[in-house]
């Protein structure tokens, strides 16, 4: 059997194939160790012996850890907020300064003021390295221990949980990503993505354009790209970008991206060349970013034509690129820099006493790291909110839940929070979970992103139309999907 | 001492070619069984069910499918995360035309279309072997997820691009959607996966499986013994993807409950590729095997930090699982390269002599 193992590989085939072992040994003769094996029967002996110890331990270790799982804190006087971070994976350039904004401003909540009304916040990361798979079993893992609200940051998972969260009664916060659908809070009660919907994106980028030529009217007769990751979340403005151009006649360009050449565009920047398209906007994610801006910059297409949303605006976006994506644009809902009350406070709070994970001071104030706080800004006023309408001091999700709907930030409360101008105030409603919100444009210097414009103002009369017919669609197709029954509290 | 066949005499020709010759055997899968079907349920939390079971459950059953192709029948195939996509677009595109039909049976026949787009991808095999078909149906992968994405038809236009699974019951209880419970889908899907494993015993063990690995062993001696190579080789596909399908389905309607196309990358298929490896090359008991120490695994290493107090953060133990499992993936690789189903065989192979080995 030796011999004709080595002298072809398929023979070996034969060993793999175990269903008869048992018989196929006693017919042949052969000693478990004897002539067949491979090895004389000490050495195999002593590895096996090690083997079994391996494997005893491993099993003994294994089932300790099974029956210890489900016992983990779960202090009844804390407010239990779960944060799905990536901080791992091909990911982790923009989920690592989200996930520090948001688990630093909790810590600082706790540090500085004590906690929300009194009550401590546990913070509490679950790594899903952007991969569905370990989202969901991070949901499954946290939904036990009375979270208050899911942060999933991926748009995979908040499509995965997003039928769940009506039963298990913990509301969903995807801040501006996830189902662009969700905004309609008659259908989806559990669900909230302010500040702005991608379609929003989308139309500020036609409405900017348009102010940059002179007008909406300027627009016919233009080229208007659009670069989109070839995946849901890179297709999501398309729609409405179509509605656009048959309404104000300019012509719609598409540039897919496949996932897997997200870092291998020179193609399709040919294809741009070639078309001369005079905007460019860019909804890409990741490693695509970059590349498309380096891309863009080698073929001198003008920085300030391209156009980036909210998830292309990262400083490792711009910065490969060097010199050539000065003047590069990115939509922003929140301000870049450290040069605001709430970011002092976490610098002295947390940063400086060694509590926060950014591996950096400086980073600290950066877009995605600014937009964390901003994220974990919405979940402690929701808190606070909440305990106010409930007179409760330690909230369920379903509280948490009410206290979101009727969220509404004032200007005079973002000053009170160290926020002035940081983001826009922006209030939620029942029947509207975002709200469509203003944004503005970030430009980058080359070292930093800049505001280049004014708040810009979606073109709502557009968006929510297919907002309404998208959660339509969705409940029919999810036939069963529960009608609301959630009573609506009065905006605070 | 204990697992020992003294005495156990076989007087039938069927008894003879049983399953399990072996009355202990019996009794532990019959274990095993009961602690599926009544312990789990009963004293199971949900976390256990539906985060580790269910999605074990759903990768064994791709396992197996798997295993027909690449450890039953020898052609290597890169293609099994498109094959299982095939089964739970199919599922989602016949549950939504015909909602009256029971999604068990939708669950079913989405693995035909399976089949069917598998043997048409096999193909190929007839001319073409080792790493070049591995090639080949790399082709399949890529075109079949691009026209997940590309073929609005498939997700019925919906405009985040995904499938969204609807409530379906089974005998009035919700068997998918968001308030099937736990429980419920559980004991579908072990059901499921129990009868195909069963079905997949008896098909490698008769003339199918036996056509199958005369074709793995040498596919020119093979032919010459009158084995048609095409047949056998298409029928190898056909039900790879059966098998690879119905756990798509599995894995959306009963497990997601929802998917987008990147569900079904070209990641998935090394996935399940790699379970089959580790798990033993031609070996039903490996599939499970592998699915367990690639999916349950870093499950276990990802809690027992905090089990055991020590104060990690999620990143770094994320970092940890990741070399803990790479180094037994290696270690154990470098022990047995014929997979876990090898080191069981051998540890029961000493369990028979044992405390006296000679």
């Amino acid at each position: 059997m030796e011999q004709t193992c080595r002298k072809s590989g398929s023979a070996c085939f034969r060993r793999g194939d175990y269903r008869f072992a048992d018989k196929g040994m006693r017919r042949g003769n052969m000693q478990p160790d004897g002539q067949g094996a491979r090895k004389t029967p000490v050495e195999s002996k002593g590895r096996l012996k090690m083997r079994l110890k391996h494997f005893v331990l491993g099993t003994v270790f294994a089932a300790g850890a099974a029956v210890l799982v489900p016992s983990l804190a779960s202090a009844a006087d804390t407010i239990y907020v779960p944060l799905l971070t990536y901080r791992t994976g091909a990911f982790s350039g923009s989920g690592a300064p989200i996930a520090n904004g948001m688990a630093d401003y909790l810590n600082m909540l706790n540090e500085r003021d004590g906690g929300i009304g009194g009550v401590k916040v546990a913070v509490e990361e679950c790594e899903t390295g952007y991969d569905t798979k370990k989202g969901i079993e991070c949901y499954e893992s946290i939904k036990n221990k009375n979270p208050i609200v899911i942060n999933p940051y991926s748009t995979g998972i908040t499509l995965q949980i997003i039928p769940k969260a009506a039963v298990d009664k913990i509301p969903i916060l995807s801040m501006a990503y996830g189902l662009s659908a969700s905004a309609d809070g008659n259908t989806f009660p559990w669900i909230f993505n302010p500040p702005s919907t991608y379609w929003d994106g989308a139309s500020v980028f036609v409405k900017y354009v348009g102010q940059q030529l002179g007008g909406l009217d300027k627009l016919k007769g233009k080229k208007l790209g659009l670069v989109y990751l070839d995946a849901p979340y890179g297709k999501e403005p398309i729609p409405l970008l179509e509605q656009l151009a048959k309404d104000y006649g300019f012509e719609l360009k598409l540039y897919p991206v496949p996932a897997p050449d997200m870092q291998n565009q020179s193609a399709l920047w040919l294809g741009v060349r070639r078309d001369r398209p005079d905007y460019i906007y860019l909804q890409g994610f990741g490693a695509m970013n970059p590349t498309a801006v380096k891309e863009a910059a080698k073929i001198n297409f003008p920085m300030d034509h391209l156009i980036g949303n909210w998830w292309a605006g990262n400083e490792d976006d711009a910065r490969p690129a060097g010199e050539g994506s000065k003047g590069y644009l990115s939509l922003d809902f929140n301000q870049v820099g450290q040069n605001f009350p709430v970011i002092q406070d976490i610098l002295k709070h947390v940063v400086d006493k060694g509590k926060s994970q950014v591996t950096a001071k400086d980073r600290v104030g950066e877009n995605f790291y600014n937009r964390g706080v901003l994220n974990s800004m919405i979940i402690a006023e929701a808190i606070r909110n909440a305990q106010k309408l409930t007179g409760k001091k330690v909230i369920t999700g379903e509280d948490m839940r009410r206290g979101l709907e009727s969220l509404n930030i004032t200007e005079a409360r973002l000053k009170e929070l160290g926020m002035d101008g940081f983001a826009a105030p922006f209030r939620v409603s029942c029947s509207d979970h975002n709200g469509h919100h203003s944004v503005f444009m970030a430009k980058w210097d080359g070292a930093k992103w800049v505001k280049a414009s004014d708040w810009i103002e979606p073109i709502k009369d557009k968006v929510v139309p297919l907002i309404d017919t998208a959660a339509k669609d969705y409940a029919t197709s999810n036939a069963g999907w529960p009608k609301r029954s959630e009573a609506c509290d009065k905006a605070s | 001492m204990f697992y020992r066949e003294a005495g156990q005499f076989k007087t039938t020709y069927a008894a003879d070619m049983a399953v399990f010759p072996v009355l202990q055997d019996r009794i532990g899968i019959g274990v095993i069984l009961v602690v599926a079907f009544v312990a789990l349920p009963l004293f199971g939390n949900d976390f256990l069910i539906n985060a580790v079971m269910i999605p074990f459950l759903v990768f064994s059953l791709a396992a197996i499918g798997l295993n027909i192709l690449t450890g039953y029948t020898g052609l290597l195939s890169l293609g099994t995360g498109a094959f299982m996509g095939i089964g739970a677009y199919a599922c989602y595109k016949l549950t939504t035309i015909f909602p009256n039909v029971n999604i068990l049976v939708w669950v079913i026949a989405s693995g035909c279309f399976s089949a069917a787009v598998g043997a048409l991808f096999g193909l190929p095999s007839l001319r073409i072997k080792g790493f070049y078909l591995a090639v080949a149906t790399l082709a399949a992968q890529f075109f079949l997820q691009w026209c997940f994405i590309r073929v609005p038809w498939l997700y019925n236009y919906n405009s985040s691009g995904a499938i969204e699974v609807p409530q379906r019951t089974l005998f009035g209880l919700p068997v998918t959607g968001a308030t099937a419970t736990a429980t419920t889908r559980y004991l579908v899907v072990l059901t499921i996966v129990v009868v195909m494993t069963w079905i997949a015993s008896n098909l490698v063990r008769g003339r199918i499986g036996r056509t199958w690995m005369a074709v793995r062993d040498m596919d020119i001696a093979a032919e010459l013994i009158g084995i048609r190579l095409l047949q056998t080789k298409l029928s190898a596909f056909a039900v790879s993807s059966f098998y690879c399908g119905v756990a798509g389905a599995l894995m959306v309607f009963l497990w997601y409950g929802g998917a987008e196309s990147e569900v079904f990358d070209i990641n998935q298929s090394f996935f399940v590729l790699f379970m089959v490896i580790i798990g033993g090359l031609g070996s039903l008991i490996g599939s499970f095997m592998g699915a367990a120490l690639i999916f349950i695994l870093p499950i276990i290493l990802r809690a027992a930090p905090e089990a055991l107090g020590l104060p990690l953060r999620a990143a770094t133990v994320e970092h940890l699982t990741f070399i803990t499992v790479g180094a037994l993936i290696i270690g154990f690789l470098v022990l047995e390269p014929m997979g876990l189903a090898r080191l069981w065989q051998v540890g029961k192979q000493k369990l028979r002599v044992w405390p006296f080995p000679y």
